[in-house]
C-alpha cells in the first residue's frame, strides 16, 4: 500500500509484483465480452487464439505469490448488492482454492483490464457467470500443466483440492504457491476451451459466504466513500440552487471565506446538463463542520430558470388532460381492442399514478478528489465509475487517461450513483482550493439533489369475456418527455407484459417536459408498472369472479404462439416460468387455503424483469381505522440454474421486498415551485423494522443461466399488499404512496 | 473551547467550536470513521453510540457537552470483534451495505445489556430508531436474538 496514503480497504492499491513470482490470468475481460450478455459469450468464445490471446491482461484477476498467498480482484463497485463476495466465488470456485484462504481486493476502475464495471442493472451475474469461472479454471488449468511439468507426469493423472495439485499415484503434491513461478512462464490457455467443473462438484458456488467486509462492517472500520481520508486533504460542502440547474447570480462568497477554518469560497457557474456539473457555491475549510456551518452564512441569489414553476400538482393536472385525449404516440396496437370492449362481458376503466421518488442511500453522496501535476486521483463510492470518467474529464478538460478513479464502497446505491454528479463537482472543487478535497453532501443536499424515479400516470381499459378471460387490454401512458425522446427511466418497453398475452392489446403514450433530473431506482419502470399492471388484473380478476391467481394463471396460458415478425416482438415472459413462480408461492403462502379472520387478507403480484422471475403473496391487516401492517410475505423466484451465495441472495429479496414495502407506504417526493419539497428523514420516511414483516423466500431451481438478484424480487410486492389491502376493505389503491388514502372500513 | 472527554476508555481533548456534535469530532478529528453520518437530525441512528453507557445519537451531542462524559464507539465495542453482537452479525451475514450497522450493533448493544433476552417486540421497540435502508431488518432481528444466545452461552461457559 502506498505509504503517503490511507484509503478504506485499500481500493485497488497498486502494489508492485515482480513478473516471474506471479501466475498471470485473465479472462477475455476486455472490451466486448463483459459488455455483452450471457448469450454474447459463445460468440466471443468462438474466437480464434490469436484473437484471445490479444485480450490477455496480465494481473487482472488472479494473483499467486510463492508464499501461496492468492488475491482474487472484486471487479465491481459494491453497494450491499454483494457483488465483493459473489463474483470472486466464481473464479475461487474454478481455481480451486479455499475460500477462507483468499484475499479479495477491490479492483480500481480500468476497463481495459476489467471490462465494464458497474453496479447497475443486476448485470453482474449474468455477464460474469461463465468469464470468471473460465478465468479461474484457466488459472488452474495452468497450474496442473505447470505440475505435470514439474512432476513429469501427464495432466490427466493429476487432481486439484485445497489450493494444490495432487499426483494420487506418487502421492505427489504441489502447492499453487510452489507452483506460481513455474506457471507464470507458461502460455495461458484458450479461454474458450478451458475445462468447467460440473456444478455437481461446486464446493463454493451454492454455499453461503458471509460478506467479504463484514469485520470492517461490524468493527467499524474505515470502507466507505465518507471515510476515506488523504493527506492535507480539506473538507467541502456544495451548494446548488434548489430549481435544477438555476445559477447562481450572486453570493456573499467574500464574507463567508473569512469565516473560522474556512479556506476558499467560490462560485462554480456549471453547466445546463442535469447529470452533470451544475451551478452552485462551494465552501472548502479545514473541517466538514467548518464548511456546513460557514454554509449557513451563505446567502446566494439565483437566476431566474425557466422550470421555477414546475409542480407535482402540475403536472398531474396536465396529465388529467392529456388521458382525456388520444395517446400521442401509439408505441402498439394489436388486434382490435374496440370490438373486444363491444363484445365484453365486463369492462373496467381506471386511472392510476405514482410519485416522484427518491434513492435515499444512507451514505449522502460524496467524494474525495485531489489535482496534482496535470492529474486527477478520483476516491468515489460511484456504481458507474467508467461514465464518472468521461464527465470529469470532459467537463475539467483533462485527458481521460490522467484521472484515476478508486472505486470505493456505497453506502446503498439503489441506483443513485449510477450517477456521477458529486464526482465531477469533488473534481472541480478540488482543482480550484489546489489541495485534496471530501466532498460531503448533507442528507438534505441528497434529498433535494436526486435523480428521481419519475412519477407516472396511466390510463387503463380493460375487458374480460363471458368465460372470465382477459380479452382485451388498452393502457395511455403519460409521462414525461418531449416527443420521442423520454426523460431518463421515464418510458416503457413495448414488449412490456402482458403484451403478447392478450390478443387485443392497445399502448400509447403521451409526454410533458420535464426540469427535475429523473434516473434509475432499484428495478426501474418495473418499480411502478408493476404496482399498475397487477393491480389492474388484479380488477379484471374480480369483474371475471375469478380468483386472482387462477386468473393469473388463465392469462399466462394464453400466451401468443405467433412467430416474431419485424413489427411484431416475441414477449420476453417465458410462461412456464412465470407459471411455476406463481403456483409455487401460491402453494407456499396456503392461498385460497386458509381462513382468515376479518381485517386480514391476502395479495398477489409477478412480475419478470432484469431476466429474473418473481410471485409474491401478501398477508396484511388493515385495522377498521385504516392502520395498514403486513404479517408476512412469502416469495418464489426464478433466476436459472444455480443460486451462487444463497446467503446474499436471501438478503437481495428480503430488502428488495422491505424495499418496495417502503415505497408504497409512504414515501413521495413531491415538486414545487420548481424544487423538491421533502428535504431529509422527517419527510422522506424510511420503512423501520417495526414495519418489517417476515420475507419468506423459495427459489424454483430451472435449467437457465443464473441471473442477477438485487432488483426484480422488489416489483410484484407492491401489488401484492394493494391487492391485500382490496380483500380486507374492498378499496382499490390506484394512487401511491398508501399514506394519501383513508383505507378505513366496515 | 476545549473539552476533555474519554473516548473508548482513552482520555482525549480536542479544540474545536462548541456547537460541533461528536459524530464530527470522532470523524474528522479523532479520525474513528466507524460512526457514521445519515440525516444529523436524529431520525435514522447511524451515529448511535454510548455516552455513560447509554445508546444516543451522536449527531446531537455538541462539544459543549462532552466535557467529563465517557464514549465508547463501535471501534471500543470489544478488541477484537468478539462482542457476541459482532461475532453474530458475522455468522448470520447481516449486512448488505452495512453503513447503518455499526449504529444498529451499538443500539442493539444497550439492548442486549439491559434485555439479555429479548423477544422480537423487545427488539423492535429498542430498534424503531435506527434506519436500515437496505432493510436487513429480519437479519438484524435473527442477529440480536443469535447473540443473545452467544452472550448466554459464554456466561454459563
Amino acid at each position: 500500500m502506498d505509504a503517503t496514503r490511507t484509503t478504506p480497504d485499500a481500493p485497488g492499491t497498486p502494489t508492485r509484483f515482480d513478473r516471474r513470482d506471479f501466475l498471470r490470468v485473465t479472462s477475455l475481460a476486455g472490451g466486448g465480452l463483459l459488455l455483452g450478455t450471457w448469450l454474447d459469450f459463445g460468440a466471443v468464445g468462438a474466437l480464434g487464439a490469436a484473437e484471445v490471446a490479444d485480450e490477455f491482461m496480465p494481473n487482472a484477476f488472479i494473483r499467486i505469490a510463492p508464499n501461496g498467498a492468492i488475491t482474487i480482484m472484486a471487479k465491481n463497485p459494491e453497494v450491499g448488492q454483494g457483488v465483493k463476495t459473489m463474483l470472486p466465488m466464481l473464479i475461487a470456485e474454478e481455481l480451486d482454492v479455499p475460500w477462507e484462504s483468499i484475499t479479495i481486493e477491490q479492483a480500481m476502475s480500468d476497463e481495459s483490464k476489467y471490462g465494464r464495471q458497474v453496479a447497475g442493472g443486476s448485470t453482474a451475474t449474468p455477464t460474469n457467470w461463465e468469464p470468471l469461472r473460465r478465468a479461474g479454471a484457466a488459472g488452474r488449468a495452468m497450474m496442473v500443466a505447470a505440475a505435470a511439468q514439474t512432476l513429469g507426469v501427464p495432466e490427466a493423472e493429476l487432481t486439484t483440492d485445497g489450493g494444490a495439485v495432487h499426483h494420487h499415484a506418487s502421492r505427489r503434491r504441489l502447492t499453487y504457491g510452489e507452483l506460481a513461478a513455474k506457471a507464470a512462464t507458461l502460455t495461458p490457455p484458450n479461454l474458450a476451451n478451458v475445462t468447467l467443473k460440473d456444478p455437481k462438484t461446486f464446493k463454493i458456488i451454492g454455499k453461503s459466504k458471509s460478506g467479504v467486509d463484514n469485520r470492517k462492517i461490524v468493527t467499524g472500520q474505515p470502507l466507505y466513500g465518507i471515510d476515506v481520508t488523504v493527506p492535507g486533504m480539506l473538507y467541502a460542502v456544495f451548494e446548488k440552487a434548489p430549481v435544477f440547474g438555476a445559477k447562481v447570480a450572486s453570493a456573499n462568497v467574500d464574507e463567508v471565506g473569512r469565516l473560522p477554518g474556512v479556506k476558499k469560497a467560490f462560485v462554480v457557474q456549471g453547466g445546463t446538463e442535469l447529470s452533470g456539473l451544475l451551478g452552485g457555491v462551494a465552501i472548502v475549510a479545514d473541517t466538514w463542520w467548518a464548511a456546513r456551518s460557514a454554509r449557513r452564512r451563505l446567502r446566494v441569489t439565483w437566476a431566474e430558470h425557466p422550470t421555477s414553476a414546475q409542480s407535482s400538482a402540475a403536472f398531474a393536472a396536465r396529465a388529467k388532460e392529456l388521458m382525456a385525449g388520444a395517446p400521442q404516440q401509439t408505441v402498439r396496437n394489436d388486434g382490435d381492442v374496440n370490438a373486444a370492449f363491444a363484445a365484453a362481458a365486463a369492462v373496467v376503466e381506471a386511472e392510476y399514478d405514482y410519485p416522484f421518488l427518491a434513492h435515499a442511500s444512507l451514505e449522502p453522496q460524496n467524494c474525495t478528489a485531489h489535482f496534482a501535476n496535470g492529474k486527477m486521483e478520483i476516491w468515489a463510492p460511484t456504481q458507474n465509475p467508467q461514465p464518472g470518467r468521461q464527465l470529469v474529464a470532459s467537463t475539467l478538460g483533462i485527458d481521460a487517461k490522467d484521472i484515476a478513479i478508486h472505486i470505493v464502497r456505497g453506502g446503498g446505491g439503489f441506483g443513485r450513483r449510477l450517477n456521477n454528479d458529486y464526482m465531477v463537482e469533488a473534481a472541480w472543487i478540488a482543482r480550484e482550493a489546489g489541495a485534496p478535497v471530501k466532498l460531503v453532501w448533507t442528507r438534505e443536499d441528497d434529498t433535494q439533489h436526486d435523480f428521481y424515479r419519475p412519477a407516472g400516470f396511466h390510463k387503463l381499459k380493460g375487458a374480460v369475456n363471458a368465460a372470465g378471460k382477459l380479452t382485451a387490454w388498452q393502457n395511455h401512458f403519460v409521462t414525461f418527455g418531449e416527443g420521442q425522446r423520454f426523460a431518463p427511466a421515464a418510458s416503457i418497453g413495448p414488449t412490456e407484459f402482458p403484451y403478447a398475452y392478450i390478443p387485443n392489446f392497445s399502448f400509447g403514450v403521451s409526454t410533458m417536459p420535464l426540469g427535475v433530473p429523473t434516473g434509475f431506482l432499484r428495478a426501474p419502470t418495473s418499480n411502478a408498472i408493476a404496482f399498475v399492471f397487477q393491480s389492474f388484473i388484479d380488477e379484471l380478476a374480480h369483474a371475471a369472479r375469478r380468483d386472482p391467481v387462477q386468473f393469473r394463471l388463465d392469462l399466462l396460458a394464453q400466451v401468443s404462439t405467433e412467430p416474431a415478425t419485424p413489427e411484431r416482438a416475441a414477449t420476453p415472459v417465458v410462461a412456464e416460468r412465470m407459471r411455476g413462480v406463481l403456483e409455487l408461492v401460491a402453494e407456499k403462502s396456503g392461498w385460497g387455503k386458509r381462513t382468515l379472520p376479518p381485517g386480514t387478507g391476502m395479495g398477489v403480484g409477478m412480475h419478470y424483469s432484469h431476466r429474473g422471475y418473481f410471485a409474491e403473496v401478501v398477508e396484511a391487516t388493515v385495522s377498521k381505522s385504516g392502520e395498514v401492517k403486513v404479517t408476512k410475505v412469502w416469495v418464489a423466484g426464478d433466476v436459472g440454474s444455480q443460486i451462487i451465495n444463497p446467503t446474499g441472495a436471501i438478503q437481495q429479496v428480503q430488502g428488495s421486498v422491505l424495499d418496495g414495502l417502503g415505497n408504497a407506504l409512504r414515501q413521495e417526493i413531491t415538486i414545487e415551485g420548481g424544487r423538491t419539497v421533502e428535504s431529509n428523514f422527517d419527510e422522506f420516511e424510511l420503512l423501520r423494522i417495526t414495519e418489517a414483516p417476515p420475507v419468506e423466500v423459495h427459489f424454483r431451481i430451472t435449467d437457465h443461466p443464473p441471473t442477477g438478484m438485487g432488483e426484480p424480487a422488489l416489483p410484484p410486492v407492491i401489488p401484492a399488499l394493494t391487492n391485500a389491502i382490496f380483500a380486507v376493505t374492498g378499496k382499490r389503491v390506484r394512487s401511491l404512496p398508501l399514506s394519501r388514502h383513508d383505507l378505513s372500513w366496515g | 473551547m476545549k473539552v476533555t472527554f474519554s473516548v473508548n476508555g482513552t482520555s482525549r481533548t480536542v479544540d474545536v467550536p462548541a456547537d460541533m456534535p461528536l459524530l464530527w469530532i470522532l470523524r474528522d478529528m479523532l479520525d474513528l470513521k466507524g460512526t457514521k453520518y445519515g440525516c444529523g437530525i436524529a431520525q435514522c441512528g447511524a451515529c448511535t453510540v454510548h455516552v455513560n453507557g447509554r445508546a444516543d445519537r451522536a449527531c446531537q451531542i455538541p462539544a459543549s457537552a462532552l466535557q467529563g462524559r465517557r464514549v465508547t464507539t463501535i471501534e471500543g465495542l470489544s478488541a477484537d470483534a468478539s462482542h457476541p453482537l459482532q461475532r453474530a452479525w458475522q455468522e448470520l451475514d447481516v449486512p448488505q451495505c452495512g453503513y447503518c450497522q455499526a449504529g444498529q450493533i451499538m443500539q442493539a448493544a444497550e439492548l442486549l445489556a439491559n434485555t439479555p433476552k429479548p423477544t422480537d417486540e423487545d427488539i423492535d421497540a429498542a430498534m424503531y430508531g435506527n434506519l436500515c435502508r437496505c432493510a436487513t431488518y429480519v437479519r438484524i432481528r435473527e442477529g440480536i436474538h443469535r447473540a443473545a444466545v452467544i452472550a448466554a452461552a459464554g456466561q454459563e461457559g
